[in-house]
């Protein structure tokens, strides 16, 4: 439960990065803030699920669906990213359904799953590269300027504003992850990644509720993929889709932390912070280093440190009374029903 | 029309049979992972770039140092199976006992490490070892002597494989773990070393498929990405750590890859694969060749 305090840390905070661009109007800087905050916001939406345990590689699929059919619907068709957006959102999640509900209902775990997302983003990044008469393959898509009204195209050329509308998303994706957290369904989903048997001896409808995360995820990440889209206004389909974005999700997320709402945005932080260092300090030189720092790092973390920098810390600032989860730590034995 | 049939079927002969040479390759590669998954229980999702690597090493060793490519090719199976057991002994031993999601993001971490390596190292140019093999011309059919080759060498590694497995003390060893993992270490078996022999042997098919796709594709830092996904789908439907179920996942993968892009692009067929892949996981979630319960 929230305290006082904590309340009014997150209300001072929050004040703060609202009135940021209005008093420092650094461009690069805030474009590295905005990118930090989509980004974030999609890492967020990755570990909704991660933190129960599925592992998705296939939200680099999701992104994909969410840029793409928004600047494909706007492109070819004139349609509004207002209404493309949610258009999107609803491709990629009945995407997420199609997939999911066999994956959940034939008890697809672990490894399985993995490998079946995997193909999935595989399947969107192959689509994507084949249809290259409408999106332009891999060489990239550009959405249409528009000549009209800048509101309506969801085009702003002015950083402060998409500072302003990624802030708003990024405290959306938070929100709704600590929604989660107080929901029911998290201990349901939690008793699941423990022991789906056991839960759903307990009365857990296994299927729905995994289903019910997933979508919310896949959702997510599209809305992230769809923004990125137009703040960027030029998509690869390496950049927002395939096999490396989803890979880059599960590593920002573990970096930073699964288990806390913060971590995935602490995660982003350092992250892209780490690759822009890189990019400074090395300039050409620096392609590749970046990832070669990532992939060590990621190796170490999941060795010495799987709750993720920001879940380390916090767990010494203050140990905390409650019972760890199991699969948060895993010494502790549970009692399970009937044993 | 006669006519029209005539050639109708010989390109669909011809991509039925490249699809078979495909598929020799694709299931030396699926070979080499489930035989890692199927005796340590962990996923390398760096697979395909453990062959990146090989590819790289039978580039320079041919171009730069004039090696002969059958010299070359002995040193660059040794390498990779060397990198795969510094894999397992550096990455998977002290994860041996963590949770499988663990392992499996870890190997995806060297995954990045490995990319990065190589763009870093070798830059990304597309580059190729500049042996143009003849081309079999069979009827109006052709085929490249390189397909055939790899099929062929692929059947041979695949063979020796098989022969190292049932004729060996360490093979009968590796299929007695992968069948109990806790009660062999109780028989006296060591399983460290056993897991060694098992990571260096998936590194050393890594490796032999590197000699043979290098012959018919160019080097550059994400070539795995290409075959990679395909490798561990051609698992998954075979049944992931079933040997005979990932042989045939794999000719049934490069016939669906090679028949699709007969009738349109090549990434049709990849397209045509993954959806076949997840329609198969529907009907078949544990493999092709299930053992049922």
């Amino acid at each position: 439960m929230m305290g006082q305090g904590r309340l009014a840390a997150w209300g001072i905070g929050l004040a703060a990065l609202v009135a940021l661009p209005f008093v420092y109007r650094d461009p690069y800087h805030l474009h590295i803030l905005v990118l930090i905050l989509i980004w974030s916001f999609a890492y967020t939406s990755w570990s909704m699920m991660g933190r129960f345990g599925l592992v998705s590689l296939g939200h680099g699929g999701f992104m994909g669906i969410g840029a793409y059919v928004t600047a494909l619907l706007w492109n070819h068709l004139g349609v509004s990213p207002w209404i493309g957006i949610p258009v999107s959102m609803v491709a990629a999640g009945a995407l997420a359904l199609i997939v999911g509900y066999p994956c959940f209902r034939f008890r697809i775990t672990g490894h399985y799953f993995v490998l079946v997302t995997l193909a999935l983003s595989g399947i969107v990044l192959q689509v994507i590269t084949a249809t290259r008469d409408y999106t332009g393959g891999s060489l990239g898509y550009t959405p249409n300027r528009t000549s009209g009204n800048k509101l309506l195209a969801l085009q702003f050329d002015d950083k402060t504003t998409w500072y302003l509308i990624a802030l708003g998303v990024w405290l959306f994706g938070i929100v709704v992850w600590h929604w989660v957290d107080r929901s029911m369904s998290r201990y349901a989903l939690e008793a699941i990644s423990e022991d789906e048997d056991a839960a759903a001896a307990a009365g857990v409808d296994v299927t729905a509720e995994k289903l019910k995360i997933t979508l919310l995820s896949a959702l997510m990440t599209a809305l992230a993929g769809a923004i990125y889209c137009q703040y960027q206004m030029f998509i690869t389909p390496d950049t927002v889709s395939g096999i490396a974005v989803s890979l880059q999700m599960v590593f920002a997320a573990i970096v930073g932390g699964l288990f806390v709402s913060l971590g995935p945005t602490f995660g982003a932080v350092i992250t892209i912070l780490l690759a822009e260092t890189l990019r400074i300090g090395f300039g050409t030189k620096a392609v590749g280093w970046d990832n070669l720092v990532y992939g060590v790092l990621l190796v170490l973390f999941i060795i010495f440190l799987p709750k993720g920098i920001l879940g380390s810390l916090l767990d010494r600032l203050k140990p905390q009374p409650k019972v760890p989860r199991a699969h948060e730590q895993e010494a502790v034995q549970i009692a399970r029903p009937g044993t | 029309m006669q006519a029209f049939l005539d050639v109708f079927d010989i390109y669909l002969l011809e991509a039925v049979i490249n699809g078979i040479l495909l598929g020799g390759v694709l299931a030396l590669l699926a070979l080499g992972l489930n035989l890692i998954f199927g005796v340590i229980d962990v996923t390398w999702i760096c697979y395909a770039e453990l062959v990146m690597i090989g590819m790289y090493a039978m580039y320079f060793m041919v171009q730069y140092y004039g090696v002969s490519y059958f010299v070359a090719a002995p040193f660059t199976i040794l390498l990779v199976a060397i990198l795969g057991a510094a894999l397992h002994y550096l990455v998977i031993a002290p994860l041996l006992t963590a949770p499988p999601i663990n392992q499996l993001l870890a190997t995806g971490g060297v995954l990045f490490v490995l990319q990065s390596f190589a763009t870093v190292a070798f830059g990304i140019d597309f580059r190729n070892l500049g042996i143009r093999l003849p081309v079999l011309a069979l009827g109006d059919m052709n085929f490249s002597y390189a397909r055939l080759l790899s099929f062929l060498a692929a059947l041979v590694g695949m063979v020796a494989v098989y022969l190292f497995m049932t004729r060996t003390f360490t093979g009968t060893a590796i299929r007695a773990i992968s069948q109990d993992r806790q009660i062999m270490a109780l028989m006296g078996v060591d399983t460290k070393r056993i897991y060694l022999i098992t990571s260096a042997l998936g590194g050393a098919l890594a490796g032999l498929a590197a000699c043979l796709l290098v012959l018919q594709y160019d080097v550059h830092p994400f070539v795995g990405l290409s075959f990679g996904p395909i490798t561990f789908l051609i698992c998954v439907l075979g049944g992931l750590g079933n040997f005979i179920g990932g042989f045939i996942a794999a000719f049934v993968f490069a016939e669906i890859i090679s028949l699709g892009g007969l009738f349109s692009d090549l990434e049709w067929g990849y397209v045509l694969a993954f959806a076949f892949f997840i329609v198969m996981m529907f009907i078949r979630p544990a493999g092709l060749l299930a053992r049922r319960r």
